[in-house]
Parts: C-alpha cells; sequence; structure tokens
C-alpha cells in the first residue's frame, strides 16, 4: 500500500499529513472521528540525526497541547542513516530522545500507536514504530534488523543454509510474520477491511504494560523471555 | 600517555577486566547477590542451531548490591561472550532486572560491553533493547536513575548505543566508544571513502569517549581504572531528578543547538576545534587529567538533559 | 559455586558446584571442537589426581588449548577451596 492510499483510507474526510524529507507530520481525523496527531518516516527513508530531532520536535508540541489525542506513527523506513556525520553528532542521542518523546508521550496519556506499512529497520525501527505501545502492521510490511545476505557475511554461513534455517525458527530471519511471532507486531490488519475502524479499535484496546514478551511467548517466537523476565523478578523480591 | 603517576594503588583495567571483575571492583565488598546466575543455565536456546557454544549466564551478570551503602540494582555485560551482544535470554535478564529495580524502588547501573543485536537471535534481541529501553523510562519517570558505565572491549554499539542515550547518566573512558552504526556497518554500506573502519584514530575521533565527553555524548569522562569508575558511579548516583517532558525539552535543545554548531564538521577535530580547545590535534594524545583541565571549560556539559 | 573464564575463542568457562559424593568429580563438557577426547582425559586425569572429590564441574569450550585448560580447572579449584565458596 503506498502512503497516499493509506492516508486516504485511514482520512476518509481529509487530513493535513505532508512528506517532507522522507519525514511525515501532520495531523487528521481518523475515520471522521477521532483525531489524531501524526508523525512518520515514509519512501522507505534512513533515519538520521536531522529527522530524529525533528520528528521529536513534533512529538513534543503534540505534549504539550491540552488535548491528549492519539499520536499515530506510520512507517515505511529504512534503518538508521548510516554515516560518519550522523555517529559524528551522536545518532544514539538523538534516537534515544525520539523513542523517550514516544514513551513520555504515552506516560502523559497520549495512545502511541505505530502502523508499520513498508519496511524498518534497525536503529529507525527501535526509534518509531518499536517506541509506541501498540505496533500495527499490514500485510507486506518488512521488517528486518538485517537483511539476509548481510547476516550470511557477518556469520560466515552460506545463504542458502542461513534460508534453510529461517524457515525452522523465526528467531533471526527477517520478515513481518517473524516478528509478529516475537511478539513485536501487536496486530497484522486486513487491507481489504476498514482501515480507519481497526485503528480506532486498537486505540481502544491501551495495553497495561509492556505485554510483546508474553505475546511472544504465547506465538511461539520467543520462547524464554518472558519467563525469563519473570524469574528475575521473583529472584529479586526473594533475594 | 604520560608515565608520570603518583597512585599508589593499582590500577585495575575496566577495559582489560571481565564482567564479573568489574561488577567485584565496582560495588561494595561482598554485597553482590546475582539472580538467575550460572548454576541456573539459563543459556541460549539458539545458538546451538549455529553450532555455537553458549555460556552459562548467556553474557549478563544481573544483580543487587550495594553501591557504597546505597542498594542498587546493577547489569554487567560479558563483551568478549559473543560481543556482549543481546539476544533472547540475554536481553531478558536486563528488562527482568529494570522492571525488578522499579518494583523494588531503586536505582540501576548499567556495565554496558555490547556490539548490539547477536545476528543468530537479532529479533528477539532487537525486540529485547526496546523492551530494556521502555523499562528504563518507566524506571527514570519513576524517579530512580539509570547510570551507565561504558569503556569495555566491545564497546557500546547499535541498540546499545541508543540504550545509553537513554541513561540518565553515562560515565565514559577512553576505550569507550558509542554509536548506533559501527565503524564496520557503514565502511561494508557506505564503502571506505565514506568511514575507513581500519584507521582507529577516525574511529575514536568519531565515536570514542572523549569525543563523546567533549560533546556532551557522556557527563563523566574516567581513566580505565576499575577504582575510578567506582568513584564516578557513586558521585553520578546521588541527587539526579526524574526524566520528565521538560528534561525532554531541555534536550531537544541541546541536540538542537549541537547540529546547528557543528553540523558542518567534517572530523571529530573540526567539532573540538569550533568548541574552543586550544589545540584539537593534541587531543587524542592527552592523559586523563591534562584532557580533564584542556577541555573542562569548552566542553558541551549534558546538564541533565538526557 | 564458583565460576571461571569466559566463552571466547582459545578460552572456556568452567563452572563449579559441590556434590555429596566425596569420591567422585563429574565434568561435563560442551564443545564444537571435534576428535579431541584423549587431550580432554589427559588434562582431567592429571586434574583429578590432585584431589577434586565431591565436584560437579561444567565446562563451556570455545576452543581452548590444553593449558587453558589447565590453568581454568586450577583457578576453579582454587576458588572452590576459599573461605566464600
Amino acid at each position: 500500500m503506498t502512503h497516499d492510499e493509506l492516508l486516504s483510507k485511514l482520512f476518509p474526510a481529509s487530513h493535513n499529513v505532508i512528506v517532507q524529507d522522507g519525514l511525515v507530520f501532520g495531523g487528521g481525523t481518523l475515520g471522521g472521528s477521532q483525531p489524531v496527531h501524526v508523525i512518520g518516516v515514509a519512501e522507505r527513508s534512513f533515519l538520521g540525526v536531522e529527522g530524529a530531532i525533528a520528528l521529536a520536535k513534533h512529538v513534543l508540541s503534540a505534549v504539550k497541547g491540552t488535548a491528549r489525542h492519539p499520536i499515530l506513527v506510520l512507517v515505511d523506513s529504512r534503518s538508521q542513516h548510516m554515516s560518519r556525520h550522523d555517529e559524528l553528532m551522536g545518532l544514539n542521542e538523538f534516537l534515544a530522545h525520539l523513542a523517550k518523546c514516544l514513551l513520555l508521550a504515552a506516560a502523559q496519556g497520549h495512545r502511541t500507536v505505530a502502523l508499520l506499512y513498508g519496511g524498518s529497520a534497525a536503529g529507525a525501527f527501535i526509534a518509531t514504530a518499536l517506541a509506541c505501545d501498540t505496533l500495527l502492521a499490514l500485510p507486506g510490511a518488512n521488517p528486518e534488523v538485517m537483511d539476509l545476505p548481510s547476516i550470511a557475511r557477518v556469520t560466515k554461513l552460506p545463504l542458502e543454509k542461513l534460508q534453510e534455517m529461517a524457515a525452522a525458527t523465526p528467531v533471526f530471519a527477517p520478515g513481518l510474520e517473524n516478528f509478529a511471532q516475537t511478539g513485536a507486531v501487536a496486530q497484522t490488519l486486513d487491507p481489504a477491511g476498514d482501515l480507519a475502524a481497526q485503528v480506532l479499535e486498537a486505540l481502544s484496546r491501551p495495553p497495561a504494560s509492556d505485554e510483546r514478551d508474553r505475546l511472544g511467548a504465547e506465538r511461539g517466537g520467543r520462547p524464554r523471555a518472558a519467563e525469563i523476565a519473570t524469574k528475575v523478578c521473583r529472584e529479586a523480591k526473594t533475594a | 600517555m604520560s608515565q608520570a603517576t603518583t597512585k599508589t594503588q593499582r590500577r585495575v583495567s575496566w577495559f582489560e577486566a571481565t564482567a564479573r571483575q568489574r561488577l567485584a571492583a565496582l560495588l561494595d565488598p561482598g554485597s553482590f547477590t546475582e539472580f538467575l546466575g550460572p548454576a541456573a543455565r539459563e543459556i541460549s536456546p539458539h545458538l546451538a542451531l549455529f553450532s555455537l557454544p553458549a555460556q552459562f549466564d548467556d553474557g549478563i551478570v544481573i544483580g543487587k548490591a550495594k553501591l557504597r551503602g546505597h542498594e542498587v540494582f546493577a547489569a554487567a555485560q560479558e563483551g568478549r561472550f559473543m560481543g556482549g551482544a543481546f539476544g533472547e535470554v540475554h536481553g531478558a535478564k536486563l528488562v527482568g532486572l529494570l522492571r525488578a529495580a522499579k518494583a523494588a524502588s531503586r536505582d540501576a547501573v548499567l556495565l554496558l560491553d555490547t556490539g548490539g543485536v547477536r545476528l543468530q537471535e537479532a529479533n528477539a534481541g532487537e525486540l529485547a533493547i526496546s523492551e530494556i529501553i521502555r523499562a528504563i523510562v518507566d524506571l527514570r519517570t519513576g524517579g530512580h536513575s539509570v547510570i551507565g558505565l561504558i569503556g569495555g572491549r566491545a564497546g557500546c554499539f547499535g541498540g546499545g548505543g541508543i540504550i545509553a542515550g537513554c541513561c540518565t547518566r553515562l560515565i565514559v573512558s577512553e576505550p569507550g566508544r558509542i554509536s548506533v552504526s559501527g565503524p564496520e556497518v557503514i565502511e561494508t554500506n557506505r564503502g571506505v571513502e565514506e568511514f575507513d573502519s581500519q584507521d582507529r584514530a577516525l574511529v575514536w575521533r568519531t565515536m570514542g569517549g572523549k569525543h563523546r565527553y567533549l560533546t556532551g555524548g557522556a557527563d563523566c569522562f574516567v581513566d580505565d581504572d576499575t577504582a575510578a569508575f567506582r568513584a564516578a558511579a557513586i558521585e553520578n548516583l546521588a541527587g539526579r531528578t526524574p526524566l520528565t517532558v521538560s528534561v525532554l525539552e531541555a534536550e531537544q535543545a541541546r541536540l538542537k543547538a549541537r547540529l546547528r554548531r557543528f553540523g558542518t564538521a567534517k572530523d571529530g577535530s573540526e567539532v573540538w576545534q569550533a568548541l574552543g580547545v586550544t589545540n584539537p590535534a593534541s587531543v587524542p594524545g592527552m592523559d586523563t587529567e591534562e584532557f580533564l583541565n584542556a577541555v573542562r571549560a569548552v566542553r558541551e556539559s549534558a546538564d541533565d538533559a538526557r | 559455586m564458583a565460576i571461571v573464564g569466559v566463552v571466547a575463542s582459545g578460552n572456556l568457562e568452567a563452572l563449579f558446584e559441590r556434590t555429596d559424593d566425596e569420591s567422585a568429580c563429574r565434568v561435563e563438557i560442551s564443545t564444537a571442537a571435534h576428535g579431541f577426547q584423549p587431550l580432554w582425559e589427559a588434562v582431567l586425569r592429571d586434574f583429578v589426581a590432585r584431589g577434586a572429590g565431591g565436584l560437579r564441574i561444567s565446562i563451556n569450550d570455545g576452543g581452548a588449548r590444553p593449558d587453558m585448560v589447565a590453568l581454568r580447572l586450577a583457578q576453579g579449584l582454587r576458588l572452590m577451596q576459599g573461605p566464600e565458596a
């Protein structure tokens, strides 16, 4: 689904969402009933220091407003911008800042929902989609940490062998289905149905806490994480 | 490095120490209680698929302890096992520790030493990093501090760098490197013209401890010495305030100002020049005392806008 | 309980735990390097001969050479004989 198609489905009446240098800003009335702030990354862009600070500014100004409208984060990105300039400027602080802004917005009472409709990877994924309370996705979305050929290079394993292994476990290979199984993606939406209604429905069910490890255990993509975290908490209490 | 030293105590290198040695040197003697220690044998369930050996603690040691009498929750990554990278169990141990710290109303100290996500369990590692960030923010908005200590072999890369950026305060030594894309990652993706990962001096000028301290990416610069890390951790733990929207507004202004002021610089030395360091070329060769004296008046402080 | 070493290239970790059986020393080795059984047995025979009864030793091997194995075993045994073990 293209960015424009997505917007027309989410905001059938009108919206003022713009795309500037691959960054998404604006707002609209979801399904004609629920006002939302919108940020995001479009056109499979890389997210660098300039992009992260611009998005964070928009989140902070939403938080400064009196209304606690939800913040919708639309994501079709690549990874963080890999460059000497970005690292010289301290990209880690910029991405952390954006993630913190989204998390603080949630703590201030804004629902934060990301909709992954394209790609996303690595640091850009962590600072946008994964920093929201709820991550929704559309079929065809392609989240990844690193593509398989690169993983093959780093692990020094033949690509064919990796592809074979990827079929047996969701834990390392790219793709929406794998990420859904690990609990990252709360729900995959039906593109043929009323998208706005589906997002509104998700907005009405805020998770009480970070449920992703429990989801990952239920879906089998992260067999141990939830149990380990629970065991640690239990030991900490009795120690 | 200057050879002149008047210290009578034997210096113990943080860089060379293992995760367990670092914890032992950092925390009050005998105060550490480990959670899910090696005897629990909670190893990675995924490494065997890659015919890789497991480690009983999956490369991270977690527990509670005292830091000059103050009870803290502590975690130390072992940079020599799988490059200190985050896998499912490794990450979940830190998630659990941070959640437990919140439940117990305690501060946390994180001894970060990581190449980022463990590719053999990449999706689980990436998600764990996101959960860790959320747990850190939860802890901090509740008024507790999370202090990051960086000076290990593996540096602090990938999602580890983003975790560092979420800490209340960061203590770094010269060998400590903090970045998202590591040198090899930039070179592989963008070519050697963009970044020559073999050029060690370039690596340190771009992401090394001194550069981060000079630009406000770290709050405290110490010798590669476990005793110095301990003293700094004690000092930086005291008197912190909760993470609020105002802190983030101040961080927004701070980062924006950094881009405005240094955004056109091509190299670390140009940034230091713009800061007003008298002789930027001499910065990499200075020992800790010289360096701190030379930059004290000109460095950008984060002023708790983190 | 004592733990020594790390799982890295040319290194290993050894976990030492006490058992009730003073007459036996049980050693479990997990390694990706195959074909070195006689070497392991030689190193372990030397080690056990020095009195390691009542111990369970679990090793994760990163491809350590015999001298490294002997060093780690000696370090672990010393810790187990120390006041805190």
